[in-house]
């Protein structure tokens, strides 16, 4: 298959950066989908399994892609199912146990909000293959984006409990917003060649997006205190491992088999 | 079948000539293929039959979400995990078109959950077996959903037109579901050994259990009458049953895999299959509480639920606030 990818780029940054990408993609969907048939309301397991299901399917087209680039031949499977936790680049943030569904959902709307605006701006990256996956991932994240949204809005400002929960969902997470933001020589490399913006660059609307839904939600913004990272050069929390381990059984237990 | 042996408040089935003249004209409508719509005139005893019917089958599709749910994190390939999401959401989707279907007949969906919470309300036997195998999710597919259909397609012909309606969209996500555990399956037989045992044990696991969801024979039921009468039940539990097994057998050799009953004989006679008698004391364990994950179950829908009281009432509150600030800013214009 023709790539129509530039040599001038950086393929390992590239590689890289796809691969971040596909591993958020890929572990806040298996957060997301541990809530199926649990969730507190039909409705919400329809959504969560709706959402899942999404992330499920830009972690197949982002990770794909990756391999495509890397050229070694392993396919999107191989990457998800046969790399272990130190290889994974996901934020910290995704990975964070779902705790109760305030803090599901909290967690999903502080995603969202920076997974919206980079994949409204990928639409425009120079390389075709990513800015036609952003611009199929980006009407899916924009309905993600307006369903938590609209829940921490009506939770925040609900019931004395439910307002309590969802700020101690904020105050817990917040010290992992700020690694959306980060930025290596991946992403100094490819936003210099005009393939993604620059980290900092949704900085500002995502503030914009974050402070106006609190505000509504009469939740209170917690200070920008220390922020936790590392799991985008491969330093995770415990939880990956677990993680891994689940997903990753049949593959590990029964190398080479087809399903 | 997701519902089964639904009681109908029958003591017999009465004749026309014994009904007062506007059950008289019902029932006629009933047996001219007629649907009964929701603000129309209906005996109470068929009213009742439905709510507990499509609330029976609403309930096992919410209940079936667990034992499928319990392998999405370990689907083996992305593309097997966004597949069984997919059906798995189709399931809450049903639950949800069926839920609605009842509420038609005057009962609310808490009531429903009340009912199936305290115990009152049944949902179908076979979502108290485990799935402890990957190949547990394509068995499901292929015999579980299988049974299913054979149950829902005649369901589309119910003189209930809300529920003959959602079982019209119902039949068409169950028979994809159906394919992609068949499929599922075929791969792995196709695989190793150690896969192609895994599909076997996943079938001698899954065989009777099945055969079970059709329930007990119910020819000498007052209620499986009852229903057939009102036109809610078109086919006995053995004619489905029956069917079943003809069309299961002939799926299960082109797997390779031997179907664990050393009864199960071909009949030229009558162009069917004839097969053992399933446990029916398991069955009526399984049904009286005392199946392998009842209690995990029932368990898990009161924990999603208690545990989501705050989120459901926090919604209600922010929706009370906004009527109110609504009304407030009315008053304040004028």
């Amino acid at each position: 298959m023709e790539l129509d990818l530039k040599p001038a780029v950086d393929q390992s940054a590239l590689f890289a950066f796809l691969v971040r990408l596909g591993d958020n993609a890929l572990i806040l969907g298996h957060r997301v989908s541990e809530w199926c048939g649990h969730s507190p309301a039909l409705e919400e397991d329809i959504a969560l399994s709706n959402t899942a299901l999404d992330l499920i399917g830009q972690t197949q087209l982002w990770l794909g892609l990756a391999g495509e680039i890397e050229g070694q031949g392993r396919s999107a499977d191989d990457l998800a199912y046969l790399r272990d936790g130190y290889e994974f680049r996901n934020i910290l943030l995704v990975e964070r146990p779902n705790g109760d569904f305030g803090k599901t959902l909290m967690r999903q709307f502080l995603f969202d909000a920076w997974h919206y605006l980079l994949m409204k701006a990928l639409q425009n990256s120079s390389e075709r293959r990513i800015a036609e996956i952003a611009e199929k991932a980006f009407k899916e994240v924009a309905y993600h984006l307006e369903r938590s949204q609209d829940l921490v809005i009506r939770l925040g400002d609900g019931t004395d409990e439910s307002h309590r929960r969802m700020q101690a969902a904020l105050n817990d997470l917040w010290p992992y917003t700020g690694e959306l933001f980060a930025s290596d020589d991946v992403e100094q490399t490819l936003s210099a060649a005009g393939v993604i913006p620059h980290p900092q660059s949704l900085k500002s609307g995502w503030d914009e997006i974050v402070s106006t839904t609190l505000s509504e939600a009469t939740l209170q913004k917690p200070d920008d205190g220390y922020m936790h990272k590392g799991g985008r050069r491969g330093v995770h929390t415990e939880h990956l491992g677990f993680i891994l381990t689940e997903m990753q059984f049949l593959q590990r237990a029964y190398p080479g088999a087809v399903w | 079948m997701y519902a089964q042996m639904v009681k109908t408040d029958a003591a017999r089935v009465r004749s026309l000539d014994e009904m007062d003249p506007v059950e008289r004209a019902f029932q006629e409508r009933v047996d001219a293929g007629q649907k009964i719509e929701p603000k129309e005139w209906m005996p109470e005893g068929y009213r009742k039959t439905l709510v507990r019917q499509i609330s029976q089958h609403a309930h096992s599709e919410i209940v079936g979400q667990l034992p499928e749910g319990n392998w999405i994190t370990r689907a083996p390939t992305l593309e097997r995990k966004a597949i069984l999401l997919a059906k798995v959401q189709d399931e809450a989707g049903h639950g949800l078109y069926l839920y609605c279907a009842a509420e038609t007949l005057g009962v609310s969906r808490d009531e429903m959950y009340e009912q199936l919470h305290s115990g009152k309300a049944k949902y179908s036997s076979i979502f108290n077996y485990p799935t402890l195998t990957w190949a547990d999710i394509g068995a499901i597919g292929w015999l579980v959903d299988g049974a299913a259909i054979m149950n829902q397609v005649p369901l589309q012909r119910c003189s209930y037109g809300p529920y003959s309606r959602a079982m019209i969209r119902i039949c068409k996500e169950e028979s994809f579901h159906q394919r992609q555990g068949y499929d599922a399956l075929m791969r792995m037989v196709k695989g190793t050994p150690a896969q192609k045992a895994m599909v076997q044990d996943a079938l001698n696991r899954w065989w009777w259990p099945s055969l079970m969801m059709f329930g007990p024979s119910d020819d000498a039921s007052v209620h499986s009458a009852q229903s057939m009468a009102w036109r809610i039940k078109q086919n006995s539990n053995d004619e489905l049953r029956q069917k079943f097994v003809d069309q299961t057998v002939p799926q299960a050799k082109y797997l390779g895999l031997t179907v664990p009953d050393p009864d199960l004989k071909w009949n030229e006679e009558k162009g069917g299959y004839d097969f053992g008698e399933p446990d029916w004391e398991e069955f009526f364990n399984v049904i009286a509480g005392n199946g392998p994950c009842n209690a995990e179950r029932l368990n898990a829908r009161k924990k999603a639920w208690d545990d989501g009281a705050w989120f459901r009432d926090g919604l209600t509150a922010h929706a009370n606030k906004m009527a109110d600030r609504r009304t407030a800013s009315k008053i304040a214009a004028e």
